[in-house]
């Protein structure tokens, strides 16, 4: 690379350029676990300079949901990569359904997620969208909870139909979660 | 490790431009820094920057958009607006800070 003579080095921030690059990023879970990938991949992407749309559907529509977003669960039944905090020792499943696992498992969760100062899913998504974000909530989905703009955030742009996601998001990378 | 010259200073900084010692930064450096991104600085950007310095020195780490939020107090929706596209990594850079590592 030719660099001219005592020009200063300076990080390129690719301000200069277009890069069009687009993100779209469907959330298709509810589980608080399966929630943070999406958010976590979504809030990088917009502090990198990328235009960014998240489609909420199905168990996913409980992020945006007034009623549900503050109570995602996050249990171990069904999942074998659970271990205990300490120590490398994995919960049995036999007792992964045990009555009280599911809320012990989601207060440890959290709490794990807030030490690393992570916010909970509400804040995080006002934090998306504060950083130019867009949210968009799936027609069908709606129509099965019989739910309607008034029952989520105030901050989804519309409850739109899958193709009118495919034709807003044209060109864009596209993770499934 | 490169060495590059701002206002006449031999500054030490990474492959990208990034400086790499702490004390070799001051406010004079830091208007230079910002001059060189284009990103014309106010009170406001000042204080950011003071906080992400301040920060950096109790912590050992450069702050992440949610900690300048969370910690410092300024919504990350106004950083984006002071610092366009990457506040991150541009903030970092004007205060003569390492690229944060948090994910968050």
């Amino acid at each position: 690379m030719a660099v001219k003579k005592n020009a200063p080095i300076v990080p390129n921030f690719g301000d200069d350029e277009e890069s069009g690059r687009k993100l779209a990023i469907i959330c298709s879970k509810g589980n608080l676990d399966m929630a943070y990938p999406g958010l976590i991949l979504a809030n990088a992407a917009l502090g990198e300079g990328v235009e960014t749309h998240l489609f909420f559907t199905f168990w996913g529509f409980d992020m945006i949901a007034k009623k549900r977003m503050n109570d995602l669960k996050f249990s171990p039944t069904g999942n074998t990569a659970m271990h205990m905090p300490i120590g490398d020792i994995r919960v049995p499943q036999a007792l992964a359904p045990v009555p009280g696992m599911q809320a012990v498992a989601t207060k440890m969760l959290k709490k794990q997620i807030a030490d690393l100062g992570v916010p909970e899913v509400p804040d995080f998504l006002e934090q998306i969208v504060g950083a130019g974000g867009h949210l968009w909530a799936c027609r069908m989905s709606a129509d099965m909870n019989k739910y309607t703009e008034a029952d989520l955030r105030d901050d989804v742009e519309g409850i739109i139909s899958a193709s009118d996601f495919i034709e807003l998001t044209a060109g864009a990378q596209l993770l499934f979660i | 490790m490169p060495v590059t010259t701002l206002l006449d200073r031999e500054i030490h900084v990474d492959d990208e431009g990034f400086l790499t010692v702490y004390d070799e930064w001051d406010e004079a450096l830091g208007a230079e820094l910002a001059n060189q991104i284009g990103i014309e600085m106010t009170d406001e950007h000042w204080s950011l920057i003071r906080f992400l310095r301040e920060d950096f020195k109790e912590k050992g780490e450069t702050a992440t958009t949610r900690r300048v939020q969370s910690a410092g107090g300024v919504p990350t929706k106004r950083q984006f607006e002071l610092f366009p596209k990457k506040p991150a990594k541009k903030m970092a850079y004007i205060a003569g800070l390492p690229k944060p590592h948090g994910c968050v």
